[in-house]
């Protein structure tokens, strides 16, 4: 009923935002707009590999996207990338009052 | 829908229930009666103790949850992890006397408490994460 199957994309996002690293990459990139590889490092503090292993992650939890122009490439938010966030919690929403209401049944069943 | 950046954090549910908090806590803590309300389970409340809660098995699940259990304070808490579909969430249960019985508080978060705290006072915390995120969400949805 309540839980929609679709584990994998759903899993991806949280691994992703649970490192800190990336979760800032993410942030700084939803709040600037599109960024290069190079302002990302520089940002980030951390080194141009360590930074394109991040924003390998990212793309594939579909958080972020990218286009090359030349030799730089660039990344960006990806529209709805926090869609799967948003269904988990809704489909537990769902689940939870559910449960509640057989709960406070249950409760009245229940001896004193 | 509102999304706050408690809402966007964790699924929190709250409800006052008109019965003292023993009986609650029965009905939390005691597997047939978990099995009534919530699902088949072989829980048992001891802190660090493996279980199961069972679903009805779908195409592409099999229906099980796999938990561990990390708070058992009687009367006031009980807490465990609640692993399903690859991902490790924790549920808290949380019961407070109120005038004419009890309400009872239930948190799922997406993420675990020790992950939480370890970043919480970092440069990127999780709650200034989710502040911003609650801005990217409505700015995604105008």
């Amino acid at each position: 009923m309540v839980f929609d199957v679709k584990p994998a994309s759903r899993n991806r996002v949280f691994h992703a935002l649970a490192d800190p690293t990336r979760r800032a990459i993410f942030e700084e990139l939803s709040r600037q707009g599109e960024q290069t590889v190079h302002a990302l490092t520089h940002f980030a503090g951390v080194s141009q590999p360590a930074v394109s292993k991040h924003l390998t992650v990212l793309k594939r939890a579909k958080l972020v996207r990218h286009r090359r122009d030349g030799r730089e490439t660039h990344y960006r938010v990806q529209p709805d990338a926090l869609a799967p966030m948003v269904d988990w919690l809704r489909d537990y929403s769902a689940f939870w009052r559910d449960r509640f209401d057989r709960l406070e049944a249950l409760l009245e069943r229940m001896d004193p | 829908m509102t999304n706050t950046a408690e809402s966007t954090r964790s699924v929190v549910i709250e409800r006052v229930f008109p019965h003292p908090p023993e009986k609650l806590w029965r009905a939390l803590t005691e597997s047939t009666l978990i099995a009534q309300w919530l699902m088949k389970n072989d829980f048992e409340p001891v802190s660090g103790r493996k279980f199961q809660f069972r679903f009805d098995p779908m195409p592409q699940w099999n229906g099980i949850i796999d938990c561990e259990v990390l708070i058992v304070d009687p009367l006031k808490q009980l807490s465990y992890t609640w692993g399903a579909l690859g991902l490790d969430s924790v549920v808290l249960f949380t019961l407070t006397p109120a005038e004419g019985g009890t309400h009872l508080r239930m948190e799922q978060s997406g993420f675990r408490p020790d992950q939480q705290q370890a970043y919480g006072g970092a440069k990127y915390g999780w709650q200034k994460f989710f502040d911003n995120l609650q801005r990217v969400l409505t700015e995604g949805a105008a």
